[in-house]
């Protein structure tokens, strides 16, 4: 049997998610070629296809219109898509703007309404096409995505975390935030990363998304009464990852 | 006569998008532009009314992989609006994990991006067959760069122990102890390393365009961190000017073909990185590099944009030497978590620090909660983009009087703009805006 062909592609993100491919090692990371076929993959490689794709890892959010046709065209021919990161799987970091009306003017003031200057709400590429898995994160957990092609590649479907970060803080005994005068999202954000901001004394901001049905008015009252919030403070803390799971809540 | 239409939609092996449009008839360059198709991201204004402690987190995604060098601006930036000074065990930590940052993010582009065209590969993956060894090697580097990034700052993509006021985490001093056993026992890697450089050196294309260089400097080491803003001329005058004037320097404005702004100082454009770096501050250079910098045959003042390359190869060991000495220092005075600083205004603030590719600027404003009202970055990507299509203008009827071929014509362009090993993904630009308080 042929190795799968895999390729990544990239839309509006910083591609630091693609990076995160290339800090395995030698020895992971050349094991896995022995498994997998890398077909195209511009921030790595000239080569390009055109033909048929097992497994597409794509990046980014979807923010431009002019990106919808090139997304449609990697579904037709991927057989799994792979919403790779958070820009892809939620919008991400660069929803953050879609709240404000005035971001252009702000960056480009009088050169604003150049047309290559061009971009909408910035939205997951599941509002442009059908997403088969996400790894989530910012950046993706490389251990995780390890699994989830592993997985793949048994033809097992991937095991994503539905908990919160809360327990991989309880698992690594790491002291709650909250009681270092600090406060944190864990107890909504989905958890896979292990938790490695609390471990290093920040606050988890839930870049994974949320779990599923987070009680988001019980995370504010939790910020006010806790960490001393302001009530406007608290109501916008999650929009850092969030800003279209919120939305999408309210 | 030379013919040629030259279309390269999103040049590869770079980070982020780009293109090359070159239209050539008989002989007459009709078209030759660098473009930049990336999408905005709007950074600046996404961090309106964002907390202080949370600035440097949302400016970091800018560039996944210089975060490092953008949390570090973006802080630097912060504890000057907000009045801050570090501890010197901080500022030597974070001097610890920029050097990481440098090491990594060059031993990627030598090895995976820039070397492929030298082997005459278009990509590492073929190399894997023919040049295994050369392929494994730059991994192993590579993850060393990652780990020693991770140690300092929890991890290398968007670092999160660095932190407005200090360092929320430290390592230990046997982890420290062992970092600097793991730097030494990299040497002879890094010296085949610069070996391979070496031998690919006559494959690297002759071209010069003298212009300005750019870089921070300082009169204490090879500035990567921290230092003024000073530009170098191809005469060998410099120049300094303190970070807080950076808009004197980059000058930026809008331009059709692009959404990143471009930006000019003395001359129609100038360049930052590495040969920038190495134009600027050559005297600063650790011993050990200089003797690197001999062998590959790159002295100052470097007026060959191919070269930059080469410089990176001359960095990579400057940041290995460097390191050592740094984690000398910060063993023998035994590292402990410290309380982080506190804030003791709120106002305005510029910070500047060396990235992979050259300057990097970041500026704020607060009001008197601590909570942003406007940021602006200016990326070294940005800075280059003027500098590229000036190489582009020189040497475009070059290659035509050359007679290259299509083919050739469209090779030495794409190589030109790796050399620079692009950023572009760093969309972020600001013109003049007022911060309202």
């Amino acid at each position: 049997m042929s190795k799968p062909k895999v390729a990544f592609f990239d839309f509006t993100c910083c591609e630091g998610c693609q990076i995160e491919f290339t800090n395995y090692g030698d020895a992971a990371f050349l094991e896995l070629l022995n498994h997998v076929d890398v077909v195209e993959f511009r921030e790595a490689m000239s080569e390009k296809t055109t033909e048929p794709i097992d497994i597409a890892f794509v990046e980014g959010s979807f923010s431009r219109e002019a990106d919808r046709a090139r997304l449609e065209s990697i579904r037709e021919r991927a057989a799994i898509v792979i919403a790779y990161g958070q820009c892809s799987a939620s919008g991400g970091i660069n929803a953050l703007k879609n709240h404000q009306s005035d971001y252009k003017q702000f960056v480009y003031g009088a050169d604003a309404e150049q047309p290559q200057l061009d971009s909408q709400k910035a939205q997951p590429i599941s509002a442009a096409i059908k997403v088969d898995y996400s790894a989530y994160g910012c950046p993706v957990n490389k251990y995780e995505v390890l699994q989830i092609v592993a997985h793949l590649l048994h033809g097992k479907e991937p095991v994503i975390p539905n908990y919160p970060v809360c327990v991989e803080c309880k698992r690594r005994e790491t002291v709650c935030r909250y009681d270092e005068a600090d406060h944190c999202l864990g107890m909504v954000a989905r958890a896979g990363c292990a938790a490695p901001c609390p471990a290093y004394g920040v606050p988890c901001e839930a870049c994974r998304g949320f779990v599923d049905h987070p009680n988001v008015p019980a995370l504010e009252k939790v910020l006010v009464e806790r960490a001393g919030f302001s009530q406007k403070r608290a109501a916008d803390k999650a929009l850092m990852f969030n800003a279209n799971d919120l939305e999408a809540l309210s | 006569m030379t013919t040629a239409r030259i279309r390269v939609d999103h040049v590869t092996r770079v980070e982020g998008h780009g293109n090359i449009v070159v239209n050539v008839t008989d002989g007459v360059v009709e078209k030759c532009e660098w473009q930049v198709p990336e999408a905005p991201r709007f950074f600046e204004s996404m961090v309106r009314g964002r907390h202080y402690s949370e600035v440097a987190r949302i400016t970091s995604r800018i560039c996944g992989i210089c975060s490092i060098g953008h949390t570090l601006a973006s802080i630097k930036a912060t504890e000057d609006a907000l009045g801050i000074e570090v501890s010197e065990q901080s500022w030597k930590l974070r001097e610890l994990i920029k050097h990481a940052e440098n090491f990594d993010s060059h031993v990627l582009h030598i090895n995976i991006l820039a070397a492929p065209d030298l082997l005459g590969a278009p990509s590492v993956f073929p190399l894997v067959a023919t040049h295994g060894e050369v392929v494994a090697r730059a991994l192993r580097l590579k993850r060393l760069g990652h780990e020693w990034g991770s140690l300092i700052g929890g991890r290398t993509t968007h670092p999160m122990s660095i932190v407005p006021g200090g360092m929320a985490e430290v390592p230990t001093t046997k982890e420290l102890t062992q970092l600097r056993e793991r730097l030494l026992a990299a040497v002879p890697e890094l010296e085949a390393t610069v070996a391979t450089v070496l031998a690919l050196a006559p494959n690297v294309p002759a071209f010069d365009r003298p212009t300005e260089y750019v870089a921070l400097s300082n009169d204490k080491d090879y500035a990567l961190y921290d230092g003024d803003i000073q530009s170098v001329l191809p005469d060998g005058t410099k120049q300094r000017y303190p970070v807080a004037d950076y808009k004197q320097v980059t000058n930026e404005f809008v331009v059709p073909q692009s959404t990143a702004k471009y930006t000019k100082n003395k001359l129609d454009s100038y360049a930052a990185g590495a040969l920038a770096r190495f134009n600027n501050n050559y005297d600063k250079l650790h011993p050990e590099a200089k003797k690197v910098a001999e062998a590959l045959g790159i002295q100052p003042i470097c007026t060959n944009p191919y070269m930059n390359t080469v410089a990176q190869a001359v960095e990579i060991v400057s940041d290995v030497y460097e390191s050592v000495g740094l984690l000398d220092e910060l063993i023998a005075n035994g590292v402990e978590l410290e309380p982080l600083v506190e804030p003791t205004k709120f106002g305005s603030g510029a910070g500047a620090t060396e990235v992979p590719r050259g300057i990097l600027f970041h500026e704020y404003a607060y009001d008197d909660e601590g909570m942003c009202l406007g940021g602006n970055c200016i990326i070294p990507t940005n800075q280059n983009h003027n500098n590229i299509q000036h190489d582009f203008d020189k040497l475009v009827p070059e290659l035509v009087a050359q007679d290259k071929s299509e083919k050739e014509m469209e090779l030495a362009l794409e190589m030109l703009v790796r050399s620079y090993d692009p950023c572009i993904s760093c969309s972020t630009h600001y013109l003049d805006v007022k911060f309202v308080r």
